[in-house]
């Protein structure tokens, strides 16, 4: 996207292009389960493989892979995924200064609008670092994550378990790595990441997977509500440029 | 399986419609401050309650995991150091790895 950029900063270029990937790839990589989930589900394969391809976005596709696991209830199972996939539309309200604005590149952009995306985009410093993070971040995820969702589908979750490798606290580090600065940044922007944390810990018993974390935007509203301007500019923060 | 086909692709569309609605709201109304500080905070809040709930949730349950918890204290404990992203990630998962791997945790 900013190939042309003829910024002297070697390196500042390639470091959203070097954490993209690496996130790229090893959340992506979870794509086995899903595909594994998928196909033990009752979807046949192709079906595990287009919803990935379509709907590129984890939440949602275990939300109606379990739903079909469940036997009846695909209304309902639809239904809950796609209410999972609401909280894309929250990150694009952000992501839209940083991504094409028209055209066909943005309907290509909206596809890559998901929580990993976010994460390492609106770390970076500038928005040039931000675009090439996004599409670092994208297409490794997007290939790794279609990939793995076919190997899975084949059965290539029996192979070995990803907890082993500890796959499973990559995401999650990740994410704190990644709003850290954030954190650290304004007491809004840590009072918000802690009640956001909370709200969702304290609803995870009460309701189906994925809702508590949407729930954990009335945190992001109450913190606008209460601190409508940002505090003086942060370090590390994004400053969307205006045309 | 015509039903799960009709799910998936409804699904798919759904999913896809929500991505783009958030990218495509006039900037006009991202003019208004609350609005902008919400879209501002809103990642901070989501991205946060996913750490929460990948750490601590087992489906539908809260449920500690000493491997996961360890390598996430790892994480915190790297970053505190200021050490770059890769390395946080790594130290992470490896710590969770390397504690399943001699069954201490």
């Amino acid at each position: 996207m900013t190939d042309t950029d003829d910024r002297p900063a070697e390196r500042a270029r390639a470091r959203p292009v070097r954490d993209g990937m690496a996130l790229g790839f090893a959340v992506g990589v979870s794509g086995v389960a899903f595909g594994a989930a998928a196909v033990g589900s009752g979807m046949n394969v192709a079906q595990a493989c287009v919803l990935s391809l379509l709907a590129f976005t984890g939440a949602s596709q275990f939300a109606l892979a379990g739903a079909v696991a469940g036997g009846g209830g695909l209304i309902g199972g639809v239904a809950g995924a796609i209410l999972l996939g609401s909280r894309n539309a929250l990150y694009g309200l952000r992501m839209a200064d940083l991504l094409p604005r028209r055209g066909v590149r943005r309907l290509l952009a909206a596809q890559g609008v998901i929580d990993e995306t976010t994460a390492v985009t609106l770390a970076q410093p500038d928005a040039a670092a931000a675009r090439l993070g996004f599409l670092a971040t994208f297409v490794t995820i997007y290939l790794t994550w279609n990939l793995t969702t076919l190997l899975g589908a084949f059965g290539a979750g029996r192979l070995g378990s990803p907890q082993s490798l500890g796959i499973d606290v990559v995401g999650p580090a990740a994410f704190l790595a990644l709003i850290w600065p954030r954190l650290r940044a304004g007491r809004t922007e840590r009072a918000v990441g802690l009640a956001g944390a909370a709200i969702a810990l304290a609803t995870t018993p009460f309701l189906p997977t994925g809702v508590p974390v949407i729930l954990a935007a009335t945190a992001a509203l109450a913190g606008a509500l209460i601190s409508p301007q940002p505090g003086s500019p942060q370090p590390g923060s994004v400053q969307p440029e205006v045309p | 399986m015509t039903g799960i086909w009709v799910a998936v692709l409804v699904t798919a569309a759904g999913c896809y419609a929500l991505k783009l609605t958030g990218l495509v709201v006039p900037r006009t109304v991202l003019g208004n401050p609350r609005v902008r500080r919400f879209a501002e905070l809103v990642p901070i809040a989501l991205l946060a309650a996913l750490v929460a709930v990948q750490t601590f949730g087992a489906g539908q349950s809260l449920a500690i995991d000493p491997a996961r918890l360890a390598g996430l204290g790892a994480a915190v404990a790297a970053l505190l150091l200021r050490a770059p992203f890769l390395v946080v990630v790594v130290v992470a998962a490896g710590t969770a790895a390397v504690l399943r791997a001699l069954g201490v945790a």
